[in-house]
Parts: C-alpha cells; structure tokens; sequence
C-alpha cells in the first residue's frame, strides 16, 4: 500500500516511470460520469413511477395532506436553491457564504425528512402498504426517502470537508458533485409529486 | 490474502449485525427475509469494505489521502486491484468458473431428462436446478466478454492507461463475489424454483432462496451499470491522440454500444426483483392476484431482459468482426454501416420486450407492433453479418482456433436468428411459446451468439494476456468437438419442441425419449470438451511457448505492446493515424510511438515473430 496525496486516478498514472498519461482529462470524465449515473437513476425512478401508472393509473384516495405534500415541495425546492448557491460561494472562495448555504440545505432537508415521516405515519392508517395506492405510494416515497438520506449524508461529509479547508476555488468537484445529485433528488420529487399527490 | 479475509470476516459480522439489528428491532427469527435482506445488505458493504473499500474511498470521505494497492504477482488478483488488466483477468476466471458449475447443472438436467419419468431429482428439484443453471449462465453471457475483455482490452485498444475510474472499476468486480455467494449459498434457505425469469406471482410465494437470488441481482445489476457508465466515459475521454470516432476499433465500438445498454437498462431487472422483494418483507401488493398484476413484473423484467439479450451478443459481434479481420488479412468490410448497425441494434432492443408476452394476455392490439420491430432488428444484424462476410470474402483465411470458433458462431448464429423469426411471430408463437423449440433457440443465440465469442475471444487474446501461447492442435480440436456437439445437443430440441415438448419441466411424454436421450449424450459429449478447454489454458499459462508482442500479426493499439503488456500498458504516449484495419494496403499505419527511445521495442513484433507472420 502506498499513501497518496493525489487521488488514484493521478497516482497510479504518476508512480510509475518516466511516461505518464495527460490526466487533463480528469474533470471531463468526471462530470460525464456523475451524468451518467444521474440517467441511470433516472430510468431506476422511470421504472417504479410506470410501475404506479400502469397498476394503479391516478388512482388517489381522499385523505391524502395535500398542504404538507406541498409544503415540503416548497422546501425541497428551496434547498435545492441553497445548494446551488453553495456551490457558486465556493468556486469564488466565500467559504463563509458556502458553509452557511450548506448547513441551510442540511436543514432543508432534514425539515424534509421530518414531514415524510409525518405523511408515512398517516399513511400507514389511511392507505396501508396493502391497499393499491398504498403499495405504489410506499414504493415511490421510500425510494426517494432513500435518495435524499444518502444525499443529506454527502452533504454532511461535504460541509465536514470543506470546514476542513478541503475546497476552494481551484478544487470544488466534490461540492459540484454532490451539489448536482442533490438536484437530482429534487427533481425526482418534482415528478413524484404530481404523480403521487395531484394528478 | 489480508484484504481477502478482512472482506470475509467484516462480511460475516456485518451479516451476524444486520440480522442481530432486525431480531432487536422486530423480532422473529434468524431466517426471516426481513432479516435476511438487511443483514445481506450489511454484509455487503463489510464485504466491499473489508477487501480495500475502506482505504480506496472511505479514507477521502473523512478528508485522508487515499491508499491503492501497489502489490505485485499473484497476489494482486485477490486485492483491490485498480489495475484494469488486473480487474479483467479477475472476471475472466470468476465468471470462466461460473460457467463450469453451470455448466455442471446442466449436466444434471441432461441426466435427468435422458428418460422419461422422475430420475435422479425430483421435479422441485429440478426447477430449482434449472434455475440456478439459467441465472448463472446470464451471468456469464453478460458480464463474459464486456467484464473480462472489456476491461482489458477496450483500454489499452484506444491508447490509455486505465479506465476512467479506476476505483469504481474495482468496486465493480469486488461486488460479483457475492452474487456467486448468494446465490450458491440460496440452497440453505431453500433454493428459488421460479426460474431466472422469477416471473410473479410464483415468486412472491416460493422458498426464501428467492429473497437471496433478489438481492444478488440487484448487487449484480449494480456492478454492470458501474461498469457500463465506466466504459463509456473511458471511451469518450481517454483516447490516445489521433484516435478518432471513425478510428476506433471495432471491439471497442461494440463494447461501448454494450455499455450504454447496460447502463439504461439493467436497472429494470433490479427495480422488478426489488418490487417482488418488497411484496415479500414489506406487504406491498405489486403483483398479490387481487390488487397488483403478474403482467406488470413481465412488462418490467423484459424491459431489462430483452436488451439484455444483446448486452450479451453485442461484445461477441465486436470480438468476431476482430477475429475475422485479423484472421481473413482483409480490411473490415463496411466499418461505418456495422457501427451505425451496433447503434441501431441498442436503439431497437429496448422496444420490442413484448414479444415475450404474447400469450399473456396483454392487449392485443400491443402484438402487431411488437411483431414487426422485433423483426426489424433482424436487419442490422443482418447488415452486422453481411460485415462478416464480405470481410471473409476471398480473404487468405488462416485457420487457427479463433477463426476456427469464429466459424462455429457463425453457424449457430445464423440458425438462431432465423428461428427467432418464427418466436417474434404472433401466429408461429403462440404454438411454440414455451416449448424446447426456445430452449434450442435461444442457447443458438446465447451460447452460439455470446458464449461462442467469449471462448474465441479467450483463444485470440491468450497470447497477449499471458505472454504464452496455447497449444494450437489443441484448441482447434476443441472448437471442432465444441461446434460439433453443441448442434447435436439442440438440433433435436428444435424437434421436440416444435412437437410440443414443454421447457422447465423435469418429465415429458414417452413420444419425446428419443430426442432427449440423443439430446443429453450429445451434451455429456459436449460437457466434457471443457476439459481439453480448461486444461489447455491451464497447461499453456503455465509452460506454453513464449511469444512476442504480435503473433497474429493485427494491427490495434494492443498488439504494438509487449505481452504481457506493462504495468501502465505504454512505455511512452501512443499517436494513431490511420484505420486499424487497413490490412494489405502498402504504407498504412494504424498508430506509432513518436516519442520512444532507440532501445524501446517498437512493438511491431517485426524482431521476434518471424515464423509466425504471414505476408
């Protein structure tokens, strides 16, 4: 084992000899994998939101709490707004503004996770797993619960980072990179919202 | 070995921790799915902590430098190896070994199905056997040529150094361990019975061996999309100057038309097993007769499951068309019509899975339209083989065993395209809809198509991998014996099936006993070709005549470096300019190394590989 203050992809191109490759390359690369993982979950949620249309079509039952689904919506979409601003304070070396924007985003999200919490309690009396709309509704909602917990971790490990003095403006991939996920989960719930709630 | 065992130990306490969590928090017993599926998941990530995931990225989640491996030897094939080449040989030989203990049920079916009448297993038995054969085999058609060869070739064929992610790409072998553990281990829950396929409902209701098979296609599909979105990436990115798109060798095309299929689709199958698995441990009712559809797990498993067909055979067109070329010394006939064909093939297979599901009661206004694209994709394959031809085409042939296969697949292929026609017709199939007419089909697709490629693949690329070559007598003895018996194992089938014999079942009728026992000799016959197979490999890896850099005399990017190819694969920056397949014409160079010194190898093998070059 050797110890690396680069990341791998430049190490194992620069222990050994006298040529190595032009690593230039690295940030594309980068950016067009985390896309092409973002497609990727994109077809994951493709397949459980086609799964809710053809089994159940816009089936919904009435006791659903169309003011806490949209509430959490307006949330959702804030941190998103957040983290783009995040992201932008960091490429401009306002550390301060960054780790304000980061921690607003953590709350965001976690405001989020608390109401999810809230509807699924509800859920569980009024449209339990078992029932139609149940199945479809408890399939969508943990399937995204699931995202937005693995996105509130990388942020946390982001902000722990870039307390850190991990970023700055020469390096914030891994910022842009979880900044960008986190988009992605909220446009997940852009389109799981309507479909679960109001169409 | 210390990472081996440390995957071991931290996987079997992360097991013992998740199903100690979920008896503290539910309670129930040990064997219990939920407890089963959680403590599956636990394992999981000790297992991919345990073999170098810690050091490769949980140190750069906490702020540290990172640590990979440097080993050397053979030790490096059990470490977290960031080294595609590395990373290829260890999916050569997992899933080569896959292939051996499928290839052992298979057996066993055969045995079983030699008479009429229960025999050595009974009929559970046999289905859970049939099973386990089929998803090994998928297994294998896969990830075979795209996990093994496409790691290292595709690399090292467009000028880089590694993959894009290196990591990633480890992560990506690391996580086929245990698929093979679940699912060899899935016995002591009870197996699965319900077929690869896992069609709903019987698999909401069998043995809990099914939450096992579940969760290994999800790991699976998982290290395919991380694998597929790698390769992509290394191709778009990585390309040795001068290698343009309209440069790029033909294998590599296909590996990437395999891969952006791979990276669309593959999470169907994972979305339809997770569904099943939440109608099992959660209470949902996806697919519960009352409130959910069974057609609705067809509908989202074929999704996957018929571009997966072509996940398979898209790297066995790329390793064929190389073969061909290589082996004909002819350029390749209609480069740009059979790479716009790949495309064409990924783009019309995700829009026909319903032809699987004619008799399924789906609306029957669905089957005209599945019918005729399912048909159509018969015309970029057909333009795919008409490449194959005209490159044959008065071509100065030289027979050795890569070709020799080459001409098996070609054979088999072509009676498994034609007798997919009569399967993609309404009329024509719902008279053979589960009979052994698609067994013997789809083994002529599958084996001829992907299985075929990968074992002619493994012959053509044995000399770079090992530095050795295989003994030729021997090969082409068994591509023969190979190519011979595998027609007798399914030419009878075709038969049985057209007749009504139906697939899946461990009886028939007594009509059908000549066929099966002609049948099940053939493909004992055919088991033990892989004898001389693997013992060849073995005996040439270890003591073969050693070879230089080229002894096919082709002319990619791979066949300029030593065999076996350096660390870093290029002692100094490759520049292509011109086609690789210029074979014949006077003065064409595909790539050359501007800046080697006078010492280097040139690596055109012109020094070392005299007798083995034709002119």
């Amino acid at each position: 084992m050797t110890t690396l203050d680069t990341t791998p992809e430049e190490a194992t191109a620069e222990s050994h000899g006298e040529y190595h490759q032009d690593m230039s390359f690295q940030p594309k690369a980068n950016r067009i994998g985390l896309w092409l993982f973002i497609v990727s979950e994109t077809f994951l949620f493709g397949a459980f939101l086609s799964a809710r249309w053809f089994s159940t079509g816009t089936l919904k039952p009435e006791e659903l709490n169309q003011a806490l689904a949209l509430l959490l919506t307006i949330v959702l979409l804030v941190s998103s707004i957040s983290a783009y601003l995040a992201e932008t304070s960091i490429k401009y070396d306002h550390r301060r503004n960054f780790v304000l924007f980061i921690v607003f985003t953590i709350v965001m999200g976690l405001i989020f996770m608390g109401g999810v919490t809230i509807e699924i309690k509800e859920a569980l009396h009024a449209y339990p797993p078992e029932t139609p709309y149940g199945t479809s509704y408890f399939m969508l909602i943990g399937l995204h619960a699931f995202h937005v917990i693995t996105g509130l971790l990388a942020l946390t490990m982001v902000l722990i980072l870039g307390l850190k003095g991990h970023y700055g403006s020469k390096q914030y991939w891994g910022v842009e990179g979880v900044v960008k996920y986190w988009h992605f989960v909220d446009l997940a719930w852009v389109i799981i919202y309507p479909t679960l709630y109001l169409f | 070995m210390k990472y081996l065992v440390r995957a071991f130990v931290l996987g079997i306490v992360g097991y013992a921790v998740g199903v100690g969590l979920t008896m503290a928090i539910r309670g129930g017993g040990p064997t219990d799915e939920v407890a089963v599926v959680i403590g599956y998941i636990f394992a999981l990530m000790g297992w991919l902590g345990g073999i170098g995931g810690i050091e490769a990225f949980g140190r750069q989640w906490v702020g540290k430098s990172v640590e990979v491996s440097t080993a050397r030897g053979w030790r490096r094939y059990f470490q977290f190896s960031v080294d595609h080449k590395v990373i290829g040989i260890q999916y050569g030989v997992t899933l080569l070994s896959v292939l051996l203990i499928g290839g052992i049920a298979a057996m066993i079916m055969r045995v079983e199905l030699a008479s009429p009448g229960v025999g050595i297993v009974d009929l559970d038995d046999f289905n859970k056997i049939v099973s386990m054969h089929g998803i090994l085999m998928v297994a294998v058609a896969v990830a075979g040529i795209i996990g093994a060869f496409g790691n290292y070739i595709i690399p090292i064929q467009i000028g880089a150094q590694d993959m894009a992610f290196p990591r990633l790409n480890a992560i990506g072998f690391w996580l086929v361990p245990p698929v093979a553990i679940a699912l060899l281990m899935s016995p002591l829950l009870g197996a699965f019975n319900a077929g690869w396929t896992s069609y709903a409902p019987l698999s909401v209701t069998n043995e809990s061996g099914q939450i096992l098979f579940n969760m290994a296609i999800v790991t699976f599909g998982m290290s395919s999309i991380l694998g597929g979105i790698n390769i992509i990436t290394t191709v778009i990115t990585m390309r040795a100057p001068g290698m343009t798109w309209g440069r790029l060798p033909i294998f590599t095309w296909a590996g990437l038309a395999t891969s952006v299929l791979a990276f669309a689709v593959t999470q169907f199958f994972a979305a339809a097993v997770i569904l099943i698995t939440m109608d099992r441990v959660a209470g949902t009712s996806f697919f519960q007769p009352d409130v959910g559809s069974a057609l609705l797990y067809e509908h989202i498993f074929w999704f996957y499951s018929h571009p997966a067909v072509y996940i398979m055979v898209l790297p066995g067109f790329g390793v064929i068309l190389e073969i061909v070329t290589t082996f004909s010394r002819k350029p390749l006939f209609a480069y740009k019509a059979v790479v716009a064909s790949l495309f064409a093939i990924v783009g019309l297979s995700v829009v026909v899975w319903a032809h699987h599901m004619f008799t399924s009661g789906m609306a029957n206004f669905l089957h005209g339209p599945f019918m005729i694209i399912t048909e159509a994709i018969s015309i970029p394959t057909g333009v795919i083989f008409l490449g194959i031809l005209g490159t044959l085409w008065q071509g100065r042939l030289w027979f050795r065993t890569p070709l020799v296969i080459a001409f098996g697949w070609l054979f088999n292929f072509t009676i498994g395209g034609i007798t997919g026609i009569f399967l993609a017709d309404v009329a024509t199939d719902i008279h053979l809809h589960d009979t052994y007419f698609v067994v013997a089909h789809f083994h002529y697709t599958i084996v001829g198509g992907s299985i075929f490629a990968l074992i002619a693949a493994v012959f053509y690329w044995f000399p770079k991998i090992t530095g050795r070559m295989y003994n030729e007598k021997a090969g082409s003895i068994f591509g023969v014996w190979l190519t011979v018996f595998f027609n007798l194992t399914f030419i009878p089938l075709f038969w049985a099936g057209m007749n009504g014999m139906n697939r899946r079942i461990g009886d028939y009728p007594d009509a059908f006993e000549g066929a099966n026992k002609f049948a099940s000799v053939s493909a004992l016959i055919l088991g033990a070709s892989f004898l001389l197979f693997v013992g060849n490999l073995l005996y040439s890896a270890l003591w073969g005549p050693k070879v230089g850099p080229n002894p096919w005399n082709a002319r990619t990017l791979e066949w300029l470096i030593p065999s076996p190819p350096p660390e870093h694969n290029f002692t100094s920056q490759p520049v292509v300019i011109g086609s690789p397949y210029a074979y014949g014409v006077k003065g064409s160079v595909h790539a050359y190394f501007p800046d080697a010194n006078e010492g280097d190898d040139p690596g055109d093998g012109s020094a070392q590989n005299q007798e083995t070059v034709l002119a």
